[in-house]
């Protein structure tokens, strides 16, 4: 059981991480169109 | 032709018309013939237009696009394409690059078809939409392809596009959607990590976990929600400032002070190491609001966005005179080319396109969207005229006095912005019902604190946090927006723009239901009725060579025949004598079109047959003989009679309210089924009808289209205009009905019904639950988690049932 003292805190300071991260793809745009990129990945435009 | 073939042509056009247009999916109108040939398979369209898009789509090598998409097209419009105004995009400053908002796209291969026609234009270097924003970005080579080329490319396969222009387009909105994810987003993940400390408290029961264990999870917890507290709950905070600031509390005070007196109460109970922590009731608390604000906000910014575009298919443009303001001789051009001092034409139904002063002419304007003044005022040679005023008689000449033509500009801004705000009267109902809800509330956890502090001091604060939490105002604060959100979105999809908040409250109390006829029961143009041929030549043969003697004439009737026509022939030296009709060569023969004295001219001999009564007949005919005879009449829209039955089987009073004479009236009014039909109303005596039936009583919803219908739109208790009407209608109304069809205003009845009766069902539900959670958390009977699930569940029940308004029957 005392290794969750150690684990909770780590735990904290990863939600922090994935903050940080969200907050860097929000800002280069990733989140714009939540939609469009999931179907252009199936229209084949080799012909 | 014999009678076996035209019975086999009878039963295909018949399976024709049941099947819809390929295209758009619209009903194909009674007689036309229109098709293209999709994969090697003969489809039916409704209308040239969507043939035309059809084609070029098929002949762009995008025929896959009708593989792969998973909703029907928007109607395409065949002069779209043609419209002079698309020229002044070109020196709109946009050079090499640019962004463009594009209507009419429907589903993901929209967005595939788009990329790839715009790609094959000579010029065009990159091409990306953005889905979610329906906004296109392009880069292309300025020596070979401008921007109007690229706007009349989307045109011609059914999208119509223009230039994006932040300022006009709620940016403000889209920055505050960008915002509002985040808080999301923060807030959502702080509510899934602070269940997970939270849920082994809960779960292990008294004392079989130490106190250093307890003390770290709720550590942990109190950090986690520190971002949802301080991040993402800034709006309520913010929002509860301005309402107390202004003395006028809406839904944020209450929702504040749950989340604060929650968060505080947690707070010190940590400290002082006595009594429970509600961490994970507080983030979740934010996330559900955040939830449903977000919803809401998407559905305000999609409206916003219909109506902008609505308003500003073309560039703002004006008339401005050469020479003699007599000759009215006008060439088009964008309206911020105007110079002080240039004359300009207004027609009316057209806004000033800038400040000016009358030089000719006398009419009355419409400052409506300007000052809010809904009274038309008299303005005469020499009065001054803002730009923006709508010119609501006739036409005038303005001599402009400033080029402050971002006054039109605002006139649109204001529009725009006004779609989607506000609130309804049951919204601020709600808020109201909240508020003293809160205070009750308040007062309840004193009484609750006070009596516990005599029975059993050690559980008194617990009891008080515990009444504060389980009741927070959640279920009663999402009751409302959300059901009005959902609501507003699916009608949007439904092609119906639902611009004042009232809106859907008010159709639903309707009693009756009042049309105009001209436009809004009927297609507001002639449409070819019956071909009768009268010579060798079939009908349809008839109809292509009349077709091709009309190709370049824009009077309504020619245009009739050519919508008729499945492809015209070539006709050679085509002259027309005014009033009379045309005559050309076509394949070697000579042909005359028009009046049936015009005909007799060169066919000999009397017109035969008798012509329908309110039909007007064009008679075709050559050296050789009369040939056809086409009767043009205005059509009832197809969809109409479907939708008066569905509007009385809602137990609504149709009326039938027109300008038209009374027999016309009284015509169409006896094919729809309504039995009160009203003719030769002039404007105010419609709108001093409609105030008869409000004293009377009636609330009173109006469907209309035109000009002079503006004035009884807005004094009708709720109002919708036709989305091909005239702009003015669409300011006065509540809400539009965007495409050339009747049918979604019987939608918005069903979606208004449901969304009040769900409104109901939440507010109902939120006050049962209240009344059972509070006396059982003030008798100290719930566990924290009890509470925190108690208050969730009910937020998701809530939620959940406005979002069954998205969702299609």
């Amino acid at each position: 059981m005392e290794a969750l003292y150690i684990l909770v805190p780590l735990s904290v300071v990863l939600v922090g991480l994935a903050l940080w991260v969200f907050f860097g793809a929000a800002d280069s745009g990733q989140f714009d169109d939540l939609e469009g990129p999931a179907y252009r990945v199936l229209q084949d435009d080799d012909r | 032709m014999s009678a076996v073939v035209e019975q086999a042509a009878r039963a295909a056009a018949a399976a024709r018309q049941a099947q819809g247009c390929f295209h758009c999916g619209l009903p194909i109108p009674a007689g036309s013939c229109w098709q293209a040939t999709i994969e090697g398979g003969v489809q039916p369209m409704c209308c040239p237009g969507c043939a035309a898009a059809a084609q070029a789509i098929v002949d762009g090598g995008c025929a896959d696009y009708y593989a792969t998409r998973t909703a029907y097209a928007a109607q395409a419009d065949l002069d779209a394409a043609r419209a002079p105004e698309l020229d002044l995009v070109d020196g709109a400053g946009m050079d090499g690059e640019g962004s463009f908002s594009v209507e009419g796209i429907r589903c993901a291969a929209c967005v595939w078809l788009i990329e790839r026609q715009l790609l094959r234009v000579p010029g065009v270097l990159d091409a990306s939409l953005n889905l979610a924003t329906e906004r296109l970005y392009v880069r292309w080579d300025q020596g070979e392809c401008r921007p109007s080329s690229i706007l009349r490319t989307l045109r011609t396969i059914g999208y119509s596009a223009y230039p994006y222009d932040a300022r006009r387009h709620g940016e403000q909105l889209e920055r505050a959607r960008k915002k509002l994810f985040r808080q999301l987003f923060v807030a959502g993940l702080s509510m899934m990590q602070v269940m997970m400390y939270a849920m082994p408290v809960y779960l292990a029961g008294d004392g079989a976990m130490d106190a250093g264990m307890t003390a770290l999870m709720q550590w942990a917890s109190l950090f986690l929600t520190l971002p949802a507290l301080l991040y993402s709950a800034q709006p309520f905070f913010v929002g509860a400032w301005r309402d107390i600031r202004r003395g006028a509390p809406g839904m944020d005070v209450p929702v504040a002070l749950g989340i604060g007196a929650a968060f505080g109460g947690s707070l010190a109970a940590l400290l002082s190491g006595e009594g429970d922590v509600y961490f994970d009731s507080v983030t979740m608390f934010v996330f559900l609001l955040l939830g449903s604000r977000y919803l809401e906000l998407g559905a305000r910014r999609k409206a916003a966005g219909a109506l902008e575009r609505l308003q500003q298919g073309l560039p703002a443009s004006a008339l401005r005179l050469r020479g003699d303001p007599l000759a009215r001789d006008a060439e088009l051009i964008a309206a911020s080319m105007l110079e002080v001092d240039d004359l300009v034409l207004v027609k009316a139904g057209q806004a000033a396109p800038a400040d000016g002063v009358i030089v000719e002419g006398e009419t009355e304007v419409d400052l409506a969207l300007l000052t809010g003044e809904s009274r038309t005022q008299r303005r005469t040679a020499g009065d001054a005229v803002p730009g923006g005023a709508v010119n609501a008689a006739q036409a005038i000449v303005l001599r402009v006095t400033s080029t402050a033509n971002d006054s039109t500009l605002a006139m649109l801004v204001r529009l725009v912005e006004r779609a989607g705000q506000g609130k309804p009267a049951l919204a601020l109902w709600a808020d109201r019902v909240a508020l003293w809800f809160v205070l009750a509330l308040l007062g309840l956890t004193v009484i609750a604190y006070l009596a516990w502090l005599q029975v059993d001091p050690g559980r008194a604060w617990e009891v008080a946090i515990s009444v504060l939490v389980v009741s927070c105002p959640c279920a009663l604060s999402l009751a409302t927006p959300t059901a009005l959100a959902a609501a507003t979105d699916r009608l949007l999809r439904r092609g119906v723009l639902v611009v004042q908040p009232h809106t859907l409250e008010t159709f639903d109390r309707a009693t009756h239901i009042v049309f105009d006829k001209t436009g809004t029961l009927t297609y507001g143009r002639p449409l070819v009725r019956q071909t009768v041929a009268v010579g060798q030549l079939s009908g349809a043969e008839c109809l292509r060579i009349a077709a091709a003697l009309e190709a370049d004439n824009p009077h309504p009737l020619a245009s009739a025949i050519r919508d008729a026509a499945d492809g015209a022939r070539h006709a050679k030296r085509v002259r027309s004598t005014v009033g009379l009709g045309v005559e050309g060569w076509v394949d070697g023969r000579g042909y005359r079109l028009g009046s049936a004295a015009w005909v007799a001219g060169v066919a000999g001999g009397v017109a035969r047959a008798a012509v329908p009564a309110g039909t007007t007949p064009v008679w075709l005919g050559s050296a050789d003989g009369w040939l056809a005879r086409f009767d043009l009449a205005d059509g009832l829209r197809l969809e109409a009679a479907d939708v008066v039955q569905r509007l009385r089987a809602a137990g609504k009073t149709v009326v039938l309210l027109s300008g038209d004479e009374q027999q016309a009236a009284q015509a169409v009014a006896a094919q729809l089924g309504i039995s009160t039909a009203i003719g030769g109303k002039l404007p105010d005596e419609k709108l001093a009808f409609v105030r008869r039936l409000q004293q009377e009583g009636a609330v009173v919803a109006m469907v209309g289209d035109g000009i002079n219908d503006a004035a009884v739109l807005r004094g009708a208790d709720v109002s919708f205009a036709m989305g091909r009407g005239a702009e003015l209608a669409q300011l006065h109304a509540d809400g539009v009905l965007m495409g050339d069809d009747l049918a979604p205003l019987a939608d918005a009845l069903d979606t208004a019904r449901r969304t009040l009766s769900v409104i109901r069902q939440n507010l109902a539900w939120a006050v049962v639950y209240n009344l059972a959670a509070i006396p059982a958390a003030a008798a100290g009977l719930l566990n924290p988690w009890m509470a925190g699930i108690g208050m969730a569940a009910s937020s998701a029940l809530v939620v959940l049932n406005a979002l069954r308004l998205r969702r299609d029957r």
